[in-house]
């Protein structure tokens, strides 16, 4: 469930307003977005990866609220990690998208068994 | 205030399918409306997943035809799944302007493989392209139909501009609203609450398939990832950490690990998952690794708790009827595209998650767009106001009154996502989830306020689900996905498809119509 919204960072591009398929900010004039209803926050990250600011911090409970250190967020390196990873925007030729390797993952499994090769 | 607007062709939902829809209405010369509940690029089971479309080279399709018709049990279409397979190989690489397909390890492009919040960034900058009026943020709460019965468009709200009315009236309009999860943790689900069948049985459509919901996928305990690809190289145990006896990854391990859940905590490791794939599992699957991280577990050393969320019709096979090859619904001027759709003639009686399932959203997503482009230039028309459908949740039949949705809420976890009801079933599992979702549709149906999103959310989940439990009765066997623990046998006369439809009253009909397996595929009379 979305849980943090690093002010200082968010430029207020309101980008994660539009893009939420679950309608979960709402835009303030002047500053950035409030998170109004993170009850109905689906866990998709999807404004992690839409933002380019790394403001937006998704916590991997889904169905409840959860207390988050925003310290320790800031710290642990997790800001960004989906885009990054993702290769979205900027970081596409860093990353590469290997998505491709997916079935080779599970023809792998069948023919082990699933057992360590 | 209402604001009324015309198109050629409106496509209601905004994810894989709808988008495809859109992309074929503009391409047979449609002007397209395309609304969404939420976002068209991350709405939707596609835009966070991993879909790999189901694909095979010409010269290929017959084998694959033929193992698929023989895996499904009697219920596929030798020539619905040639079709998909040859639109998907055609029409995928036409997205390469707006998605990168990589190139694996040999420098062959992949293009059947694609990453959901990718893909769905592209397909809705080509709709964006081709001048396709795309209204985010509206959900469709009802069709409108004229006099005569055929659809006239559809109504719903702004939810970003105070749930004001929007109208448009259409010469065709598509259902692509997606199949549902009933609310489970299957990731990017929250959206699909069935209103597409809802919308389409209100209209006179009937569904298919309804008893094929009992599908389940694995995510890490109190997480919504349901990302399965390193789960094929799991290792489980129970509380006392003795290792589980699961057998290979696949339907029966997906039983094994219910049955275990019902008796207590389960949990994994993944230290089987080769090296070189845990090096690049977060170039894989992005997604996956955010989970562990988070919470500072290394997957591959420590022990993690999982549980098992449904996919409702999603990875099911449930929805509405087509009765065409452009994907028509028996009501005229309404199509059909994606997981709105009754999906055995694709499928069979398992499971088209991943590739079968985006090879039919693909597909039917193009057909539907095209059908509906060509019946808007035909029909004129006629005169006169068109006629709202919508019923539960919107138009209370009683005493209109606020609604509590949370009994709706609780008898849908408890009948549909609970494993000794949804995925162990038996007529006297079933027949208390009738009477549970029947009381819980009563309420709805006489008492919830019109005009509210989640009113007739509820309403559309609880007509899902009591189409699912009638239909799951009246197959008094086991099929595919569809397990009775009171009836564990293949009955070889109920090889058919099975129909729903009806509102305060939920009925059933078996569909003898279509017969197209061959008989080497026929299974042995039990």
């Amino acid at each position: 469930m979305i849980a943090l919204l690093f002010a200082e960072r968010c430029t207020a591009c309101d980008v994660c307003v539009s893009i939420c398929p679950a309608n979960v900010f709402d835009s303030r004039p002047g500053g950035p977005p409030e998170i109004a209803r993170p009850g109905d926050c689906q866990t998709c990250f999807h404004c992690e990866l839409y933002c380019q600011a790394d403001a937006l911090y998704v916590a991997p409970e889904w169905e409840h609220a959860v207390d988050v250190d925003a310290a320790a967020v800031l710290e642990g390196g997790t800001l960004g990690q989906y885009r990054r990873h993702s290769g979205w925007n900027e970081w596409a030729s860093e990353y590469p998208n290997e998505q491709w390797l997916m079935e080779t993952v599970f023809r792998r499994s069948a023919e082990t068994g699933g057992k360590l090769e | 205030m209402t604001d009324t607007a015309n198109t050629g062709v409106l496509i209601i939902g905004g994810g894989m399918a709808g988008a495809w829809a859109a992309i074929g209405a503009t391409q047979a010369g449609a002007t397209v409306t395309l609304v969404d509940k939420g976002y068209c690029g991350t709405s939707g089971v596609t835009a966070s997943a991993g879909p790999g479309h189901w694909w095979a080279p010409p010269e290929a399709r017959d084998a694959v035809v033929a193992a698929r018709l023989k895996a499904g049990q009697r219920l596929g279409e030798a020539a619905w799944m040639h079709r998909i397979l040859d639109r998907t190989w055609r029409n995928l690489p036409t997205l390469a302007p707006y998605y990168r397909f990589p190139r694996d390890d040999a420098g062959v492009t992949n293009y059947r493989a694609v990453r959901g919040p990718e893909y769905m960034r592209a397909l809705r900058a080509r709709i964006d392209a081709l001048g396709v009026r795309v209204l985010d943020h509206h959900p469709a709460l009802e069709l409108l139909a004229w006099p005569d019965g055929a659809i006239a468009g559809a109504r719903g709200v702004r939810r970003q501009h105070g749930n004001t009315v929007w109208e448009i009236h259409a010469g065709a309009v598509v259902l692509a609203a997606g199949g549902t999860a009933f609310l489970s943790g299957l990731l990017g689900a929250r959206n699909n609450t069935g209103d597409g069948y809802l919308m389409a049985a209100e209209a006179g459509a009937e569904l298919s398939g309804m008893e094929f919901t009992a599908a389940f996928t694995i995510a890490p305990a109190r997480s919504n990832m349901t990302r399965t690809m390193s789960y094929s190289f799991a290792t489980y145990y129970d509380e006392d950490g003795h290792v589980l006896d699961a057998p290979p990854y696949g339907p029966a391990q997906t039983r094994f690990l219910a049955a275990a859940l019902l008796r207590g905590p389960v949990l994994c490791s993944l230290h089987r998952l080769p090296d070189d794939i845990r090096a690049r599992l977060h170039r894989i699957s992005p997604n996956v690794p955010l989970v562990f991280d988070r919470w500072g577990i290394d997957p591959f050393r420590d022990r993690f708790e999982i549980t098992l969320h449904t996919d409702g019709t999603v990875r099911g096979l449930g929805g509405v009827l087509v009765v065409g090859d452009n994907c028509e619904t028996s009501v005229p001027g309404l199509f059909v595209a994606g997981d709105n759709a009754a999906r055995e003639h694709v499928a069979g009686a398992i499971s088209g998650g991943g590739n079968v399932n985006s090879a039919w959203a693909l597909t039917s997503g193009l057909l539907s767009g095209g059908g509906a482009a060509v019946r808007s230039r035909r029909v004129n028309a006629p005169a006169g106001r068109p006629i709202p459908l919508g019923r539960a949740g919107l138009r209370p039949t009683g005493s209109a009154r606020p609604a509590d949705l949370e009994p709706a809420r609780a008898a849908l976890r408890r009948e549909m996502r609970d494993f000794d009801r949804a995925l162990f079933r038996s007529a006297e599992g079933l027949q208390a989830s009738r009477q549970t979702l029947d009381a819980a549709w009563d309420e709805v149906s006489r008492h919830a306020q019109g005009g509210d999103l989640a009113a007739r959310e509820a309403a559309a989940l609880l007509a899902t689900a009591r189409w699912s439990v009638a239909s799951a009765l009246v197959r008094a066997e086991s099929r595919g996905m569809h397990l009775r623990m009171d009836a564990p046998g293949t009955r070889a006369d109920f090889g058919h498809r099975l129909l729903a439809g009806g509102l305060d009253d939920v009925r059933t009909r078996w569909d003898t119509s279509v017969t197209t397996t061959p008989a080497s595929a026929m299974e042995a009379v039990p």
